[in-house]
């Protein structure tokens, strides 16, 4: 039995629990299980918010030796999983990125460049070309 | 530092905290999302909670025990960026006894990482507008009452400023006029310590 090649997984991190879901569902309706995509909101005690370990969290569940692409929503998400990746092996933190891009939109681009292979670099791309349109 | 003067900190920074809430979330309604007051009060209540574990050990692993215990419950951007600040203070803190220019070396490496994590630096109406003053005046030898003057006159000075960081750059210039809540928390913070040194 052939083992297709893994695929970039993705992390969906929101202030909200209900939006980082939605978005992961939106991804997954695009792509399916080829891509893993896993997602976390909310603050430690259920609020809006963003929560490091349940980030340190997802970064497990979606790792692949492809890598991990992460989509955040506002500076707290992202300050939160600057700080989740660095919390990871050392080994891991060069295959992981927060990417530059709207969290629905990136996250949909994001999966759909996933699932055909793509490099994490290419993943990355792809979700941040939204951000560099007019 | 004595072990006393750092248990007698974490109860003041956390009553300090947790009387401040409902003003820093006032503060962050105006220019941002709201939740500064929690966070921070849901971080120095943590600290609190882990006082006997962070107590047990040297000062400088101490502070990165509560630095990482911010990093872990906070919640917010805030978590990470006083959580980023003990860390790199406990750092650098000496094994002994910290002198005045060791505390403003710990206080230097704690700027620098808030400006590395937050990717901010001096005018951008953030802590760092109140963290960077007072951590030159602790270099230049002041007394604790112009640390004191140093850091109310700094924070004041972010009214007028206008956001190109955090959440209250999505208003641009309608961030003017308002205090900025993380130099308020920085203030209150800084000022705590002051009182705890004062005795």
């Amino acid at each position: 039995m052939s083992q297709s090649p893994p695929t970039v997984g993705l992390v969906i991190v929101s202030h909200s629990s209900d939006v980082a879901r939605g978005t992961a569902e939106m991804a997954r309706q695009m792509v399916g299980d080829e891509v893993t995509i896993v997602h976390c909101g909310g603050d430690p005690d259920g609020g809006l918010g963003t929560d490091v370990s349940k980030i340190v969290e997802a970064i497990d569940q979606a790792w692949s030796e492809a890598g991990v692409a992460i989509l955040v929503d506002l500076g707290g998400a992202e300050t939160n999983s600057e700080m989740a990746v660095e919390m990871q092996p050392a080994e891991r933190q060069d295959r992981i990125r927060i990417l530059n891009a709207p969290v629905v939109e990136g996250a949909v681009m994001a999966a759909a460049e996933a699932a055909g292979g793509s490099p994490l670099s290419a993943v990355q791309a792809t979700a941040e070309e939204l951000m560099g349109q007019p | 530092m004595a072990n006393e003067q750092l248990s007698a900190l974490i109860d003041a920074t956390n009553t300090a905290v947790q009387e401040a809430k409902d003003d820093l979330t006032k503060l962050d309604q105006a220019i941002g999302d709201g939740d500064h007051g929690l966070n921070m009060a849901r971080g120095f209540a943590a600290i609190e909670q882990d006082r006997d574990k962070i107590l047990a050990k040297p000062l400088g692993p101490a502070l990165q025990a509560a630095g990482m215990t911010l990093v872990m419950k906070v919640g917010g951007a805030s978590g990470p960026l006083y959580g980023s600040l003990l860390m790199a203070m406990g750092k650098a803190a000496p094994e002994g006894e910290p002198d005045r220019a060791s505390l403003a070396d710990m206080l230097g490496a704690g700027v620098e990482a808030v400006k590395k994590r937050g990717k901010s630096d001096r005018g951008a109406k953030t802590m760092l507008d109140v963290l960077i003053p007072v951590q030159e005046a602790l270099a230049d030898g002041a007394d604790i009452a112009k640390i004191r003057q140093v850091a109310d006159d700094a924070a004041e000075a972010t009214i007028p400023m206008v956001a190109t960081k955090g959440r209250a750059s999505y208003l641009g210039e309608r961030s003017a006029g308002h205090l900025d809540p993380g130099a308020a928390s920085s203030r209150l913070l800084l000022q705590t310590v002051c009182d705890v040194i004062e005795g």
